[in-house]
């Protein structure tokens, strides 16, 4: 039995913010996968619980007419992994949310949970972040869109308001088209396990597959919440691929980073972590890609 | 508060009590007294309460009964056949001798039932990969993937 006061069902999104702004303390459920987990520690000991878990309209995967691509915030790991669209054109996406948890988890756990939790140590949260996702969300006073840069406030915290449903995670045409990635999860085991550091790389290669026409870099676990970097972003743009750019992203990444010490890792293993996951995935995005890798 | 609802167990339609604050693995085995649903963990980790939901397999600590309202739930014994005959993975089990405490068998009976059902080959490291939801500590895991090896293999021969 779970140490929670009441558990309300909610049958659509605008009935889950109507009882989320009746009661001030309530905590919205979806996969249970963190929430559940907090409760029987005692972190919510006592709490209402609003749960989207069977809100079907915040489940599946579509493309939009303009060719966005539009993720239901409900969408289990495993149905993100197994889905046709997301191998086809976000395939750096199915990739790292195969490496949630572990099968049952991935069944259970959601996209839009691994967002809202805000942690740094999300495996969708750096890729999503490489792919300039747009989060829409529903609150009372109607829809908004904000991109995924903007949504983390702090470790473990979010921009979204009590009353507030991430409802869409959506990534835009010229933000894929085109693009190929990688992303790197380092932990001491290869399941049932969170992330030391995470490192995504997305792409785009000329059509000779010579130069870099854009370069994404995104990070888990090297600062409070995931981060892009920007700086080296910028100055790897519109290069030639070569043996140098390889020590540049992995040096410019390190800049910054600001990555701490934790039970789990000290702040100097996860530098030297940042140096190296970006070499590998920048190595096997360009191949992705068709380029030629040249570390 | 308690609340009516109907759920699908092993084919027969049950409708029960529940408290809104049960998880199924509680309600499975304190309600219904379906015992195979083993209690380990209870934060997701060890897969010993795994359990399909409408074919799925979840862990079934970390899940609400009233998410349950509808739906059909598959657990050991809802495996056997009309006579108490075993299935053909709990007889691969029994035969390359899977099983030594006993407790994680179940859970792990259930997620190969998952795998078996996709239809598809699996070579042994995706076999592992499809396993990692589990944790056993006493056979090292060899046994285990040579019964769910042998079972899926047998499976598709049939199928060809």
């Amino acid at each position: 039995m779970y140490d929670f006061n009441s558990c309300y069902l909610a049958k659509s999104v605008d009935d889950a913010i109507r009882a989320l702004e009746a009661n001030p303390a309530a905590v919205v459920i979806s996969g249970g996968t963190d929430v559940l987990i907090k409760v029987r520690e005692g972190k919510l000991a006592g709490c209402d619980l609003v749960s989207i878990h069977d809100v079907e309209a915040l489940k599946g995967i579509q493309r939009e007419e303009n060719h966005s691509i539009v993720i239901g915030s409900a969408s289990t790991f495993s149905q993100v992994v197994n889905d046709s669209i997301i191998q086809k054109h976000l395939p750096m996406l199915g990739e790292a949310a195969d490496q949630v948890g572990g099968p049952q988890i991935r069944n259970m756990g959601t996209i839009g949970g691994n967002i809202c939790n805000g942690v740094t140590s999300a495996d969708c949260g750096a890729p999503l972040l490489a792919m300039n996702a747009v989060l829409e969300t529903e609150c009372k006073e109607g829809k908004r869109q904000l991109p995924i840069g903007e949504w983390y406030a702090g470790p473990g915290v979010t921009v979204r308001k009590h009353g507030e449903i991430l409802t869409k995670i959506r990534i835009a045409e010229k933000d894929y088209r085109g693009y190929t990635g990688h992303y790197i999860k380092y932990g001491k085991r290869e399941a049932m396990e969170i992330a030391t550091l995470g490192c995504a790389v997305w792409l785009k290669l000329s059509e000779d597959k010579r130069r870099l026409e854009d370069i994404r870099l995104a990070f888990a676990v090297a600062a409070p919440t995931p981060i892009r970097c920007r700086k080296i972003e910028e100055q790897l743009k519109g290069r030639e691929l070569s043996p140098n750019l390889y020590e540049m992203i992995g040096k410019g990444a390190l800049e910054e980073v600001s990555p701490r010490s934790s039970w789990r890792a000290s702040k100097e293993f996860r530098l030297h972590l940042v140096e190296e996951l970006a070499k590998r995935a920048f190595g096997q995005a360009v191949l992705n890609g068709g380029g030629v890798d040249l570390a | 508060m308690l609340r009516i609802i109907k759920i699908v167990v092993n084919g027969k339609e049950i409708e029960t009590a529940i408290d809104e604050r049960e998880a199924l693995v509680d309600t499975l085995r304190n309600r219904l007294h379906l015992t195979s649903v083993k209690k380990g963990c209870e934060v997701g980790e060890c897969g010993a309460c795994t359990v399909l939901v409408d074919g799925t397999a979840i862990d079934s600590c970390m899940y609400l009964t009233v998410w349950a309202e509808g739906k059909h739930i598959t657990t050991v014994e809802g495996l056997k056949g009309p006579n108490g005959e075993l299935s053909a993975i709990q007889q691969a089990f029994v035969d390359e001798a899977a099983v030594q405490c006993g407790f994680c068998t179940p859970g792990l009976i259930m997620t190969a039932v998952e795998i078996v059902g996709t239809g598809k080959k699996y070579s042994r490291e995706e076999l592992r990969r499809l396993i990692s939801g589990h944790l056993c500590r006493c056979t090292g895991y060899e046994n285990i993937l040579n019964a769910v090896e042998k079972v899926v293999d047998g499976k598709n021969q049939i199928q060809e």
